[in-house]
């Protein structure tokens, strides 16, 4: 993974020392609160509900053994010995006290982390495909990438005080598993339409995807953009927004907004105009640079082996349970004889994302063990472990199993995506965890998951939509109706390649409704799907309808 | 209102005047729809800038690069950034005067205005009195080196990376 060379070192040494500049002068009015917000903010620092909250960046979801660890003894010493993942591979801690915030900052960049720009009006964290570099389905390793952005997007002088958030998404993969559709920059690294298989590979770029109270899916602004015109090009399209996305209105002030309100082809015309007045070879790094870059990811030394060795599929054979892990959280690996594999976050019953320093020391441990001591966050709030050999996956189980994140449920109806709610955020209109763990506890049965399969649940307790409930196959989200929580359910969105957003069921329910609403959702699916079909395939299949009926039924029943 | 440079503040040598009393000071700023009538009366030597909204399209930036020796934009609040972008853009369009932020923006954007090609920052007296001259020079002084390397700015990373590969600057 990426390392910091002496620049980058200085530069986030520098960005505490201001920042601790930034308290003082706040702290001795020189800065207002209004003034002092956006630089909290931009430095990750929230004010919630109890107390403050720090957004640590953990760019394109990459984490090392020693970085985890030092994000356990954080959590010990600065907040309640726990941490919290989220859905743009984060991770918050939501009791910490503002005084120490410098001091934690400190800490960070000792393991060559920051929280920069994990909030705020700007460029935020790049986020990327969690299987980056060793997924069998990849055309190219989208980390390089997203590390050259993440650099070109700290600090910069223009885009720091934009109309409103920003959010760029990489994938290198076929799958999309970086949601770059329901970005504001989707960026898929593809081949060159012309040149196929032996051409050169470049960027299909997406634009105005988002979620929040206007959900859209991205366009194509963009089919084919040559690699050393990404940076350029990400200029030109920033400086459109930032001079003529609207600031009359938050709620509209989203690049998404721009793009439906000009259209598409306006917004691509602005940014090709600006283009060809940019000279790429000036912005963009070097060739040198990026092959620098991307020398920090390349493969490690794998051993040869065989896929499927005996010893795995002895232990597969003898132990169900560890068969059943290896089934659902196992992920093909590019290489044979490896595995990547998915630490769930959604014990049962559990609060989604969450994990407690213990937790965190255990596994940096077997990453040091097990997986060339580096960690993966998803944005479903889970870890993965990406280069495990397949003839230790049986001593990983086994030492997780021992009170680690050894559920077997990564894609099930269980691994519930939820934000943290109004259990803590100060946006919120509602609770989103106590309706995963009533759901997780709900279809807890293993071989109930099993039978029903895929299917993806997220959970926002508001309409800012940060538990992505838009693009759930079930989404489910809290508002606040008349002084009581009322959930509404939505139906068939889709974060992957077939990109969509899901239609609203009917009225919202109470809390104590939501369980037995989804159940009878699932059994609709259940009794109409064909051989082998998935939950969201019948929703496509069939439509809204025979389940909007079963919903207004269950409705019914409850009125009688 | 106080005016500030990356040396400090300084005394303004602009004054801001409509056209039809231009005659007879060095160097005025005209209001934005005056420009026509204040070119016609220029008197010799005399320097004129205009204050701009940030809402002005690309289109009419170029124009105004070579007619004026100051162009003042305005920054409504800190936080609404397209001055940053207008100001780049007037600099790429050949614009070589004095380029002038206006607004109550913070110290913590002072690097950032510089790099986007303004020399100076007109601030109200408030804000000034808040935020004295050293918060403003320190600004400037806090990062030694800054990632993006088409900006105005002092060393970039990019360039130091190259040089200590040993290479040139691009």
């Amino acid at each position: 993974m990426y390392r910091y060379d002496e620049f980058d070192t200085a530069f986030v040494r520098d960005r505490v020392a201001q920042f601790s500049t930034q308290v003082e002068r706040r702290l001795s009015g020189a800065l207002t609160e209004d003034e002092f917000k956006p630089l909290r903010l931009q430095n990750g620092v929230y004010l919630q509900l109890h107390a403050y909250m720090l957004r640590i960046a953990i760019p394109y979801g990459t984490l090392s053994a020693r970085q985890l660890r030092q994000l356990a003894l954080i959590g010990e010493r600065f907040d309640r010995g726990y941490g919290h993942f989220t859905t743009r591979q984060n991770l918050q801690f939501n009791w910490i006290q503002l005084k120490d915030v410098p001091e934690i900052l400190s800490l960070l960049a000792d393991v060559e982390m920051h929280a920069i720009q994990t909030s705020g009006n700007c460029i935020r964290n790049v986020t990327a495909d969690q299987f980056a570099g060793v997924a069998a389905d990849e055309i190219e390793d989208p980390r390089p990438v997203a590390e050259l952005i993440r650099q070109w997007s700290t600090a910069h002088p223009e885009f720091s005080f934009l109309p409103r958030k920003f959010k760029i998404a990489v994938t290198g993969a076929d799958d999309d598993r970086a949601a770059v559709a329901v970005h504001d920059i989707g960026l898929r690294i593809v081949r060159h339409p012309e040149t196929g298989e032996t051409g050169e590979t470049g960027f299909a770029v997406l634009v105005g995807g988002g979620l929040g109270r206007t959900p859209m899916v991205g366009k194509w602004v963009r089919d084919f953009l040559p690699k050393p015109h990404l940076l350029a090009y990400l200029e030109a399209l920033m400086r459109v927004y930032n001079a003529e996305g609207r600031r009359d209105n938050k709620y509209k002030a989203r690049v998404k907004i721009l793009v439906h309100e000009i259209g598409i082809e306006a917004f691509r015309d602005r940014v090709e105009a600006e283009f060809v007045q940019l000279d790429p070879a000036r912005i963009q790094a070097d060739a040198e640079e990026v092959a620098r870059i991307a020398r920090y990811f390349a493969p490690p030394a794998y051993a040869d082996l065989a896929d499927n060795p005996s010893a795995l599929r002895r232990a597969r054979a003898a132990n169900g349970e560890f068969d059943r892990w290896v089934a659902q959280n196992g992920f093909p690996h590019k290489v044979p004889g490896y595995q990547a594999v998915t630490l769930s976050l959604k014990g049962i019953g559990e609060a989604p994302g969450d994990i407690t320093s213990a937790g965190m020391r255990l596994v940096a441990d077997l990453a040091v063990r097990h997986s060339q001591g580096e960690i993966r966050v998803t944005h479903a709030q889970n870890l993965v472990l990406p280069d495990v050999r397949q003839d230790e996956l049986f001593d990983l189980w086994q030492a997780l199993a021992a009170g680690g994140p050894a559920t077997a449920n990564a894609g099930l109806i269980t691994d519930i995506i939820a934000c943290p709610g109004l259990d803590y955020c100060a946006l919120a209109t509602a609770r989103s965890i106590p309706i995963a763990q009533a759901l997780s506890t709900r279809f807890a049965a293993p071989e109930r998951q099993q039978e029903i399969g895929p299917l993806a649940i997220k959970i926002s307790g508001c309409i800012n939509a940060c538990g992505h409930h838009h693009v759930g196959h079930i989404g489910i989200l809290g508002l606040e109706k008349r002084g009581e929580e009322s959930y509404q359910i939505t139906l068939g969105g889709d974060a992957g390649n077939d990109s969509a957003i899901g239609e609203i069921l009917g009225p919202g329910l109470g809390a104590s409704e939501v369980p037995d609403a989804i159940e009878r959702l699932v059994e609709t699916y259940l009794d109409q799907r064909q051989p082998g079909e998935t939950f969201v395939n019948t929703v496509r299949r069939i439509g809204v309808q025979p389940f909007k009926t079963a919903f207004a039924r269950e409705l019914h029943h409850d009125a009688a | 209102m106080t005016l500030l440079d990356r040396h400090g503040f300084r005394p303004d040598s602009f004054r801001r005047i409509p056209a039809a009393e231009m005659a007879g000071h060095p160097a005025v700023i005209l209001p934005g729809a005056e420009l026509t009538a204040g070119l016609l009366v220029r008197g010799l030597g005399q320097w004129i800038g205009i204050d701009i909204a940030n809402t002005i399209p690309a289109e009419e930036v170029a124009q105004l690069a070579n007619q004026v020796d100051l162009i003042a934009i305005a920054f409504p609040g800190f936080a609404d950034g397209r001055g940053f972008t207008l100001g780049r853009r007037l600099r790429r369009a050949g614009f070589r005067g004095i380029l002038r932020a206006v607004g109550p923006l913070i110290p913590d954007q002072f690097a950032y205005a510089l790099a986007c090609g303004f020399d100076e920052v007109e601030l109200p007296d408030a804000v000034a009195a808040r935020q004295g001259e050293a918060a403003w020079l320190a600004d400037l002084a806090i990062y030694r080196q800054s990632y993006q390397r088409d900006y105005a700015r002092g060393e970039n990373i990019l360039d130091a990376r190259r040089l200590a590969r040993g290479g040139g600057a691009a």
